[in-house]
């Protein structure tokens, strides 16, 4: 007896030999391990072999090379204004699905004042003439609800609104980002003041319902050489702001003193310095950059 | 000695293959065009820059300067093929069953090694195999994970605020910019290998993306017993 048993403990450590041999050789194979399926034809000859594949051949390379040539000529052949406009194009159906994503309530990161960016990069000086005279400066306030003429304000009427701070990443299109740290009116609280007004002539409500305000907004430099056109929602996010300080310093000329837009919604060029007029407007304002063949949306 | 055809390569991974060419290369192109308005990047060692990306005569001799708003609108545009090109590729390779052939599996690094020294003509025999050997597979993974990369890196600098999550997580728009350029600079890498691999490889593999099929040894196709297709 137990001598049987003996023989038979000596198979199944022959047979576990024998599948461990079988399990390495699977575990070095690549293609067995994650069970790969080739697909091959009965055995042929040579001569065969080249005879069947000559025909798939032509049509795979005639196939191939018609649709490179459709490729690259019909990009060649397209008109620069054919182009210019799909590129155009491109650019308000990416708007729409920004649209569709964007939520008011995402908020930019704020940064530790360490993190600041000094000196502050300055960049762009259109809209910045030399004959400017900061003390004598006033904003123009158009398309407001219940007034058709334009609102003249000062400095200190818009230092009287709610004083907002915020320590935010400015983006420019150019690739480079500063910290920038900003102080001025949240542009929602502007709004709240100073109503912008509505698509039907009914009386505005920014908070409950901004849809049913003009969708544009308007803001151009008093020698008007540089202007912008912002989307409502973007204008209201609580991080957009008509910024009076950078940096804890009363914003230089450089920097677009008295008034200039901060706001990490957009890129550096829609942040206009030197602000003179503010239109509410229900036509799609145009945009200095925007003319220049960049995104009009330039969102964020 | 006999021969077998082998169907290696589906219409659908040939067609979207050769579509990622073209759309990468624009993609590249356009990406060069925005880079160069704010060209920071270089190779340093021990604090000295031995490369900078890139040379003005590279600039230069492609036409690139003064060229940013042109970049951005085909970058924009070509974004969204090249998006579902990989998408639909790797959905593909999903519910195909192709994956097989292309994932690496455990021991794959371990013989990649050796592939690469089979390559090198500094040992004789080549692992055993599937469609693709080990060194391919990595490669092949990589630069899907590459690509899925790119759009990665590239919705956070494209929306730092509505996908703040996305850029904070990749440590701030700064570093997503830096991963958004090297992962670039490795598909162009990539590419270059993968070129010289195919010229090396000869006109029947490189056929077979074209035509689908490609002739094999009857007895050991790559190494691998035949499992023989009516």
């Amino acid at each position: 007896m137990s001598e049987e048993k003996e023989i038979l403990l000596e198979k199944v450590r022959e047979l576990e030999k024998a599948k461990k041999l079988h399990a390495d050789f699977t575990s070095d194979n690549t293609a067995r391990i994650l069970n790969e399926k080739r697909r091959l034809s009965a055995p042929l000859s040579e001569a065969e072999s080249r005879k069947k594949l000559s025909g798939k051949s032509r049509r795979g390379f005639l196939v191939g090379a018609a649709a490179a040539l459709t490729g690259i000529f019909g990009w060649r052949w397209m008109s620069d204004k054919t182009k210019q406009s799909l590129l155009r194009r491109t650019f308000e159906f990416n708007e729409k699905v920004a649209q569709v994503f964007y939520r008011p309530t995402r908020l930019a990161p704020e940064f530790p004042p360490e993190r600041l960016s000094l000196p502050p990069r300055v960049n762009g000086f259109a809209g910045l003439s030399e004959d400017f005279d900061p003390a004598s400066w006033t904003l123009s306030v158009g398309g407001l609800a219940n007034r058709t003429d334009d609102l003249i304000l000062t400095l200190d009427q818009i230092k009287a609104l709610p004083r907002t701070e915020m320590t935010t990443e400015l983006k420019c299109v150019e690739g480079w980002s500063i910290i920038v740290s900003w102080a001025g009116v949240r542009f929602s609280d502007f709004a709240a003041v100073y109503l912008p007004k509505t698509i039907d002539g009914s009386s505005p409500d920014i908070v409950n319902h901004p849809e049913n305000l003009v969708p544009y907004v308007s803001i151009v430099t008093p020698d008007q050489a540089y202007y912008v056109g912002w989307d409502m929602p973007s204008i209201l996010h609580p991080q957009t702001l008509l910024a009076y300080e950078i940096n804890g310093q009363p914003l230089p000329l450089e920097h677009g003193a008295p008034l200039r837009l901060a706001s990490p919604t957009k890129y550096g060029i829609k942040l206009i310095k030197r602000i003179g007029r503010i239109e509410f407007t229900a036509d799609r304002p145009k945009d200095y950059w925007a003319e220049q063949g960049y995104d009009w949306y330039s969102g964020h | 000695m006999e021969k077998q055809l082998e169907n290696k390569h589906p219409l659908a991974i040939r067609w979207l293959h050769w579509i990622s060419f073209p759309l990468l290369t624009m993609m590249i192109w356009s990406g060069l065009l925005i880079y160069w308005a704010n060209a920071v990047y270089g190779f340093w060692i021990f604090g000295y820059e031995i490369f900078h990306f890139f040379p003005p005569w590279f600039y230069e001799a492609l036409g690139i300067p003064f060229r940013l708003a042109e970049g951005i609108s085909l970058h924009f545009f070509f974004m969204w093929l090249f998006a579902a090109n990989g998408i639909i590729y790797v959905l593909y390779t999903i519910f195909s069953g192709e994956w097989r052939a292309i994932v690496p599996v455990p021991g794959s690094f371990k013989r990649a090694i050796l592939v690469t020294l089979h390559d090198m003509k500094i040992v004789k025999k080549l692992p055993p195999q599937g469609k693709y050997n080990d060194a391919q597979r990595i490669a092949y993974t990589s630069v899907i994970l590459m690509g899925a990369g790119s759009v990665i890196t590239g919705l956070a600098i494209y929306k730092p605020l509505q996908l703040a999550w996305l850029t904070t997580l990749l440590g701030g728009y700064e570093w997503a910019r830096w991963m958004h350029f090297w992962l670039t600079i490795f598909f162009v890498l990539f590419f270059v290998v993968h070129v010289i691999q195919v010229i090396l490889a000869g006109w029947n593999n490189f056929r077979s993306m074209v035509t689908g099929y490609q002739i094999v040894e009857a007895d050991k196709p790559n190494g691998e017993p035949a499992e023989v297709e009516a």
